[in-house]
């Protein structure tokens, strides 16, 4: 038995807004794999609920008629890993999302929740940051949309406002387009961890497959929230297909973050990861986008 | 403040439906309301997998799912792998034969993401099963006894479908 005070079980994204402006006090649960664990804990123990878990209109990927692929917040983990879109079109997100905790977690825990909860450590966090994800969020005043960079505001704090909701991560065709990219999770563990740090680094190479269009890095852990490393992205940008690249970025990347020791790991420890980390994953990047070092 | 809700389900194949209190976990309703004590509580913050159960085809640590949430969906329990005469399935034999339960507390949860395994039809390698067995806890047998177990019925299971599939050629 959990201790919850009330819990309000939206039937549409509109009824959803309505009980949170009846209930400001409310705390919104999805999968509950956060908000339950924390009401166990003690620390929400006692709250009021807006549960969207059955919001099925939020589930799913879709294709907007201009190409942006669009990702319901309420969509678990497994699901974001099977879809044809995402294999498709954004493949690293899957397979970032695959290294979340276990396979029960996984078929729980959604992608919304997953970022709405602002912590730096989330598997998805660094490759929705280095795709450039626009976040659209649902409130009393209507629709708005923010980039994922000014959503993630700091440590545990994202930029809804009172009786928004997420309601659909946004990737504009070009941002995908041609792109390809890989993350890696550094941790203790293969299963049932939490990242030590994150790195997801993805590619646009020219048709030749002999420059770097475009490279974008962003880190999880290497920071209060995830972040991208624009020294190293600079570095790589319009250089050329090489290991003196790809190795140049990884140094640049020193410069961009700010990890801290924590009991996880020291700092020390963090920035030998995003160096390395970071040549490994550019150098994957590259690879997957037909390129050769 | 008790707050009280009708839930309809299946559970184990039956239609079932209760009144259950709004905090309550699944794991709560499964055990206390329909006595479906295979449903273990162990870390109840979702991390050891012992109260694992199958909601719509998919594996679900039911101490983080809230009891409400199950309302209109198909639920299913260790205790629906029993043939008509209390028969065991060839996972839970399998279990057996290669001394894969010792205290027996994680082996409910095991057993029914095992079933989600062997269900797919699909031929996994030791490190792929490994991933997917990786949402469970065993503090007794060092997993490998569970891993072999899993691995020998999904190959069992798997010739017997080309079997069955060569005969009907």
């Amino acid at each position: 038995m959990y201790d919850i005070e009330a819990i309000y079980e939206a039937k549409s994204v509109a009824h959803a807004v309505e009980l949170l402006v009846q209930h400001p006090e409310a705390k919104i649960i999805a999968g509950g794999s956060d908000v339950l664990i924390e009401i166990r804990d003690g620390k929400l123990a006692g709250c009021t609920l807006v549960s969207i878990q059955k919001l099925d209109e939020l589930r799913g990927v879709k294709m907007d008629g201009d190409g942006t692929l669009r990702i319901l917040p309420v969509t678990s983990f497994t699901h974001i890993t099977r879809d044809p879109l995402i294999q498709k079109y954004f493949n690293v997100l899957g397979e970032a999302v695959d290294e979340v905790g276990g396979p029960q977690v996984r078929n729980i825990g959604t992608i919304g929740g997953n970022t709405c909860n602002g912590v730096t450590s989330a598997d998805s966090g660094s490759t929705l940051v280095a795709w450039d994800a626009v976040m659209e969020m649902t409130g009393p005043d209507g629709v708005r949309r923010l980039p994922i960079r000014e959503f993630y505001v700091k440590a545990g704090k994202v930029a809804l406002r009172p009786a928004e909701l997420l309601t659909a991560i946004l990737i504009p065709k070009e941002s995908y387009e041609n792109c390809h990219g890989h993350y890696i999770k550094y941790a203790m563990r293969n299963a049932m961890d939490i990242a030590t740090l994150g790195c997801s680094v993805n590619v646009r190479l020219s048709a030749d497959k002999k420059t770097v269009e475009r490279m974008r890095v962003a880190y999880g852990v290497a920071g209060p929230v995830p972040a991208r490393a624009p020294s190293a992205e600079a570095e790589a940008n319009g250089r050329p297909v090489s290991l003196e690249t790809v190795e140049a970025a990884g140094k640049a990347a020193l410069s961009d973050v700010n990890p801290r020791t924590s009991w996880r790991a020291s700092k020390e420890l963090r920035l030998q990861l995003v160096e390395e980390l970071t040549k490994r994953a550019f150098a994957r990047a590259i690879e997957l986008a037909g390129g050769k070092l | 403040m008790k707050q009280m809700q009708l839930v309809r389900c299946t559970i184990n194949g039956k239609e079932r439906e209760t009144m259950v209190d709004a905090r309550a976990s699944l794991t709560d309703m499964l055990r206390n309301d329909y006595r479906l004590t295979s449903v273990k509580k162990g870390c109840e913050v979702g991390e050891c997998g012992a109260c694992n159960v199958i909601i719509d085809g998919e594996c679900f640590n039911s101490c983080i799912y809230l009891a409400v949430w199950a309302d209109g969906k198909n639920i299913r329990t260790l205790e629906s792998l029993l043939g008509p005469n209390g028969e065991l399935s060839d996972i839970q034999q399998a279990f057996i034969d290669e001394a894969a339960v010792q205290c027996g507390f994680c082996t409910p949860g095991f057993l029914m993401t095992a079933v989600e395994i062997l269900e797919t039809g699909k031929e996994y390698t030791r490190d792929e099963l490994r991933k997917l067995l990786a949402g469970h806890l065993c503090r007794c047998t060092g997993y490998e006894n569970i891993l072999n177990a899993v691995e020998k019925t999904m190959k069992k299971r798997l010739a017997e479908s080309a079997r069955v599939g060569a005969m009907n050629q």
